[in-house]
């Protein structure tokens, strides 16, 4: 039979450009361990988040003006008076923070599970380069609505460059462009965050995921999967990313964008984190607010940075929080990479670290007080304390016996039974009322049950003591 | 362990103190679908309000269709004398007498919501009193020692301040001494009405977006759904 002209021209491509191989190495013959569980979610949805920021910020650029005299009201011609510009707005704001809320997540499942350890050094490497890249786009894209906080945070962050010694002051009067952030300032941040900082993003990104396509995905197992492999040369545990992934991955995407939907619509500020309530005064070079505070992502370095007393140390302090993170795969010393298997003094120790950066956030969202200054002295040395004391806690540590295949963990859908379990046993049934004449849904079992404060308490003791065990 | 829990939590507590500075805020009952509360607020905001203040990012045509007004009567009942519906809402007063009047610009109030909250501009003006050591006569407990003047003093009328000893420390007290042209519960109304304009004013869409919002989480719900139902079908041979 002849072929068809469709597919002839799909040859004439296919004979010039790899596009079944690329599918079929990535995707379908892309060996995937079978046992990722919820946090395997974030990788996606960054990618997600990525293109939602690209598309929302073609669309915002066609509107927005970078000159500090219509920089401020073009954002609000934006929100008012361009056919959906709110919409757009609002998706670009929401998503730089469910951005940096999807990589915390994924950078925690890294740490979690050994994610970055041999052979995924590069991988990791590249991750933080992502983050850093990231944090550098968030700040200049926050310059841009060239609010008051949008000015202040700009100027104190460049101000920290002029505490280096001798280059300092020059630095930071080429950073700016200017001896304050100003018009010029506004100018080329707007160039970095539309341009240079996106490619050199997606450049990092697509490295980032060939390097792991390279290596194999790591599990919540932390098991070498491609050890154990079939007469065919597949991983007993593996499977095809494409479908299997891809189809899950899409029931994140549907939870994430639920959430993400709920912020745009209904609290597009969330509080004040999100969008600043003093970024809404326009940009006033004259007027120093009483109280600058980084956008929530920044806040657990910036409260390292105030915690610091000296201002030269405090921006060693802040990059070196940073930094610290790329040298994980050097500073832990234990070769078993899963939590599940490892001792209990790395549990804690990670319990530890993440209280202390959640802490650490919180007080960069407040005003530094003597009282919150020194607590956030504390949750700095634990911060610190976490990395740089790893290579001896982590060889003291006792670990398990890593399996040989990778374990099955229950399904949402299997713990729907004994959650119910559970809230029958934290509520009981009062006695029917009498019929006073409402609707009867109100008069359902569920409506029924009062809570239970003796079931209450015998869940919380054992839920209390499966913690206790499984810190060990 | 158990030391640095407590630890932990005696210090959370601690902060509780410093949050609670200030004066405490009234709160106002901002209802954005009452239509006609925000035309009232338009209203009392071009009368009192657009002297000094402009609010440049909204046209009074935007106001009309809103509300579902009629353009004709928002333009005779709201807008000034001479306006056309497709002006911005702007004052009159210039910058130069305004720094030679008050010592600085009145800022222009389209985002003035979203920087301080409902509660804070209801609080803030019903908070002015009689101080004969500012320059016009008046200061607010809520912002000390504002520029700004009382521009509803005839409609509130005038209020005093008192400082009463507690055991908790000063605490300070606005009485009314003279009455003014509205009855308290009036005026409380009439300034609702304006703080819910000024919300509006703040993000006109926020209307839209509320309302658009549900039929979008819908589209999600049946999304995931969809979603949840193709991977269980998939993964059938994998557990």
């Amino acid at each position: 039979m002849k072929p068809s002209r469709l597919t002839a021209c799909g040859e004439w491509v296919l004979d010039r450009f790899p596009l079944a191989s690329l599918w079929k190495d990535h995707m379908t013959h892309y060996y995937a361990p079978r046992n990722f569980n919820f946090w395997y979610f974030f990788g996606s949805l960054a990618l997600l988040v990525l293109v939602n920021q690209f598309i929302t910020g073609i669309l915002l650029t066609m509107n927005y003006k970078p000159d500090a005299k219509l920089a401020f009201d073009s954002v609000e011609y934006i929100m008012r008076d361009v056919s959906w510009g709110w919409l757009v707005r609002y998706m670009h704001s929401t998503g730089a923070s469910a951005f940096f809320i999807v990589v915390y997540l994924h950078m925690f499942r890294g740490i979690m599970y050994g994610s970055f350890k041999q052979p995924r050094e590069l991988i990791w490497i590249f991750g933080m380069l992502i983050f850093v890249a990231l944090m550098a786009e968030a700040f200049m894209g926050y310059l841009l609505p060239w609010g008051q906080m949008s000015y202040w945070g700009a100027q104190v962050i460049i101000s920290l460059f002029s505490a280096i010694p001798v280059i300092g002051d020059e630095l930071s009067l080429w950073i700016r462009g200017d001896y304050v952030v100003s018009d010029a300032t506004l100018n080329r941040f707007f160039a970095f965050h539309v341009i240079a900082v996106p490619l050199v993003l997606v450049m990092l990104v697509f490295m980032h995921i060939v390097a792991l396509h390279e290596v194999g995905s790591n599990n919540p197992d932390g098991i070498d999967i491609k050890k154990l492999k079939d007469k065919n040369g597949i991983p007993l545990d593996g499977i095809p990313f494409h479908p299997y992934y891809t189809v899950k991955d899409l029931v994140g995407v549907g939870v994430f964008l639920i959430f993400f939907a709920t912020v745009i619509f209904y609290m597009p500020e969330m509080g004040g984190y999100f969008l600043e309530h003093a970024n809404f005064i326009p940009a006033d070079p004259m007027k120093t607010p009483e109280h600058i505070a980084p956008v929530w992502y920044f806040t657990p370095f910036y409260a390292i940075l105030r915690a610091i007393p000296d201002k030269f140390a405090g921006v060693i302090g802040m990059g070196g929080a940073i930094v610290v993170l790329f040298l994980l795969p050097w500073l832990d010393r234990n070769p078993v990479r899963s939590i599940r298997y490892r001792g209990g003094i790395y549990k804690k120790a990670l319990a530890l670290f993440v209280i202390s950066f959640i802490a650490l956030g919180y007080l960069g969202t407040q005003p530094a007080t003597p009282v919150a200054t020194n607590v956030a002295r504390v949750f700095t040395v634990i911060y610190f304390g976490f990395f740089l004391l790893m290579p001896l806690y982590t060889r003291w540590e006792k670990t398990k016996p890593v399996p040989d295949r990778v374990t099955e963990e229950l399904s949402f859908e299997e713990q729907i039974p004994a959650l119910m379990e559970t809230f029958e046993e934290i509520t009981e049934i009062t006695p029917e009322p009498v019929d006073d004449g409402q609707h009867h849904a109100f008069r359902s079992v569920f409506f029924s049950r009062r809570p239970n404060p003796e079931g209450m308490r015998n869940v919380a003791t054992r839920l209390a003591k499966k913690l206790k065990e499984s810190l060990d | 362990m158990k030391n640095l829990i407590t630890l932990l939590l005696l210090l959370t507590l601690s902060f509780g103190a410093y949050a609670s500075e200030g004066v405490e805020l009234q709160e106002a009952d901002v209802d954005l679908g009452d239509k006609t509360s925000l035309l009232r607020g338009a209203k009392h905001f071009v009368t009192y309000c657009l002297g000094c203040h402009s609010i440049k990012h909204v046209r009074y045509l935007r106001i009309a269709l809103d509300t579902h007004a009629d353009e004709k009567e928002v333009l005779k009942d709201i807008a000034p004398f001479g306006a056309s519906i497709y002006d911005p809402m702007l004052s009159a007063m210039n910058k130069h007498d305004a720094e030679r009047w008050f010592g600085t610009q009145p800022p222009d109030l389209s985002l003035i919501a979203r920087v301080r909250g409902a509660d804070w501009l209801y609080s803030y003006l019903k908070s002015y009193y009689s101080d004969t050591k500012r320059p016009f006569g008046v200061n607010n407990l809520v912002f000390e020692d504002t520029a700004m003047p009382n521009p509803l003093w005839q409609l509130q009328g005038e209020q005093h301040i008192e400082t009463r000893k507690t055991i908790y420390g000063d605490q300070k007290e606005l009485l009314l001494a003279k009455e003014g042209v509205l009855s308290e519960k009036e005026f409380d109304l009439m300034v609702n009405d304006l703080v819910t304009f000024l919300v509006y004013v703040g993000e006109p869409t926020q209307l839209d977006r509320q309302s658009m919002g549900k039929y979008v989480l819908i589209f999600l719900f049946l999304f995931l759904v969809l979603a949840y139902l193709l991977k269980k079908e998939y993964w059938k041979d994998i557990h």
